[in-house]
């Protein structure tokens, strides 16, 4: 029964995105439509990378590296894939929604690999420490696919097809993708693990002294983290022709962290709402041209200064709401 | 055999002699005391039998097996829970939320499971909750369930740390001053709990106090130690009149009437 409600909810979600895409495609021009696919993807970058930095109080700055295995990856799968899936299936949406899919799991499980990798020896480490290490395996992840030959270098992969990747990515998907991760997260959140992340935030000591295996769930909660980094960096790389090594620079690792904390760190609907905000105001300062970069860190400093927990602070959305209701009155006993 | 037994320990930081060949034991169901000046080296040896330290020689052994170099998280699963002197609890979760921390035995659900919330999640998730909630009523903290840790008064805020610690289902607790804090009355309340958690749970607690009201009321055994060594160890009323406690708490030649205040 519950198995029965649950696949319908599912169903009836999965069919609102559909026909939403209908409507996105139809009444927005192309640049509207790639500014929201590029919403859609930092949402999730940034769910994933709250996880770590939000909810377990570690401190990555090299995430971008993982989005970059997750591009590779499953552009460099669906290239293996596509020949003996239309084969077998012949080619159509059904085929290719096949490929996309497994491209996109392949990427993460790639990611979350290369995570756990980079996780064993660097979690170890606490706060700045940390912090650089991470953002010195995210340049190393970069130069080695800068040095791929069997990935294209330096000018990328865009499989063997002179017209590049096939454009797979669209409304539909990314924010299938999207709603998927950005409910499993939040269960992640809420649950045992997530109260243990949250310990080892609050203080690692007395964490470890509740049996909690802080090690073990630090590295975890860092390659799921890394996992959805790349799928994320999967989708991106069926938006465009081609993944290259400069889609990751050091850049994209700290609007990463700037999605967070301006939404509030340890807040997944905060991540969210930054996700949105990073690629919306980007966009929007576009025709200020070099001033652009300028004008957002200002924004980025009125907005630390107004509000130093971000826009939702550690809470989330819902609880935000549920505190401006009114609270029900305190039950009184008689007295006798 | 003793439950906790501390054979010849030693801890050493730099040039400072922590602990010094400390032995004792802690037989099973006992409430045994832990005092000394400031600096003895009491919250060192809680340190030491829960593996925040490493002793450089002797033996601490609990139930029988060796715990001495073991990782925290193994000695609390092992059944050694503690609270800490300078206040531990995670500050931005519930109460309630605080005490199922230490809940990892009852809870055996996979991540996975978790992030698809499987019914076998559900009723350990219910089962957690529902055990968190007996042991903040037995502390007295039932009604703050839902409330931040963070901003609980500080004797509230011990209670919940003793909660959070019973969690792990121990067999020994280890109370790093528990009554700092607290009031006469809050103080004498925790003396019933620290009674009733051995008589009823089977617990057995070793108290770390600067409270001697708390401590010569509840304790059975006290052992004392002062810069790192041990000087004495005795019933309440043969600790209250021991000469090297005496020295070692109010310097030599000085009246003796402060040491049972």
């Amino acid at each position: 029964m519950r198995a029965v409600i649950r696949l319908a909810v599912a169903s009836a979600v999965l069919l609102a995105i559909y026909g939403l895409q209908f409507g996105v495609e139809a009444g927005f021009t192309e640049y509207v439509q790639r500014i929201i696919l590029l919403a859609g993807i930092n949402v999730i970058l940034a769910v994933g990378l709250n996880l770590i930095n939000g909810t377990t109080g570690q401190f990555s700055i090299g995430h971008a590296g993982f989005m970059a295995v997750g591009a590779y990856g499953a552009a460099f799968v669906g290239v293996q894939l596509a020949r003996p899936v239309h084969a077998a299936l012949g080619s159509g949406p059904f085929a290719d929604a096949l490929i996309f899919n497994l491209a996109l799991l392949a990427g993460a499980l790639f990611a979350g690999i290369s995570g756990l990798i980079v996780g064993m020896p660097s979690l170890r480490l606490r706060g700045d420490y940390l912090a650089v290490v991470t953002l010195g395996f995210g340049e190393i992840i970069r130069i080695l696919f800068n040095n791929a030959s069997f990935l294209g270098s330096a000018t990328g992969y865009s499989g063997n097809d002179p017209s590049g990747l096939p454009a797979y990515t669209n409304f539909f998907w990314v924010f299938a993708w999207a709603t998927a991760i950005v409910l499993l997260i939040h269960n992640l959140t809420f649950s045992q693990t997530g109260r243990s992340l949250t310990a080892i935030r609050e203080d690692e000591i007395a964490a470890e002294a509740m049996a909690t295996p802080t090690t073990r769930l630090k590295v975890t909660a860092f390659a799921i983290s890394a996992a959805t980094a790349g799928i994320a960096g999967g989708l991106f790389a069926h938006m465009q022709a081609g993944v290259r090594p400069e889609d990751f620079r050091f850049e994209r690792s700290i609007d990463m962290v700037v999605m967070i904390i301006v939404g509030g760190l340890g807040s997944i609907s905060g991540a969210i709402l930054g996700g949105i905000f990073v690629a919306v105001s980007l966009e929007l300062m576009r025709d200020l041209q070099q001033y652009r970069l300028v004008l957002y860190a200002l924004l980025l400093i009125v907005i630390m200064i107004v509000r130093p927990e971000g826009l939702l602070g550690t809470r989330e959305l819902h609880q935000l709401l549920r505190r401006k209701s009114p609270k029900p009155a305190p039950r009184k006993t008689e007295g006798a | 055999m003793s439950l906790l037994e501390l054979h010849a320990v030693d801890k050493i930081f730099g040039g400072l002699h922590a602990v010094r060949a400390v032995s004792f034991q802690v037989e099973k169901g006992a409430i045994f005391g832990l005092i000394g000046p400031n600096g003895a080296g009491k919250t060192t040896l809680f340190n030491l039998i829960t593996g925040v330290y490493t002793p450089e020689h002797g033996r601490i052994s609990f139930a029988g097996k060796n715990i001495a170099g073991l990782k925290p998280a193994l000695i609390a699963e092992r059944g050694i829970a503690r609270t800490f002197q300078n206040i531990r609890v995670f500050r931005t979760m519930t109460v309630a939320e605080n005490v199922m921390v230490a809940g990892h035995h009852l809870h055996k659900a996979s991540i996975a499971a978790a992030m698809l919330r499987t019914r076998s999640y559900e009723r350990d998730e219910q089962a957690l909750a529902k055990r968190a909630q007996e042991l903040l009523e037995i502390l007295g903290l039932a009604e703050l369930a839902g409330e931040v840790a963070g901003s609980l008064p500080y004797g509230s805020q011990r209670r919940l740390e003793i909660a959070r610690g019973l969690m792990l289902s121990p067999e020994l607790l280890l109370l790093d001053e528990p009554a700092a804090g607290m009031n006469s009355q809050e103080a004498r309340t925790l003396n019933e709990q620290i009674r009733f958690l051995r008589d009823q749970l089977g617990l057995t607690v070793i108290l770390v106090e600067h409270n001697m009201a708390v401590v010569m009321n509840v304790c059975e055994t006290i052992h004392v130690v002062d810069h790192g060594e041990t000087i004495a160890e005795g019933s309440p009323a043969e600790i209250k009149v021991h000469p090297k406690v005496l020295a070692a708490y109010l310097g030599e030649e000085q009246p003796a009437d402060e040491a049972s205040s």
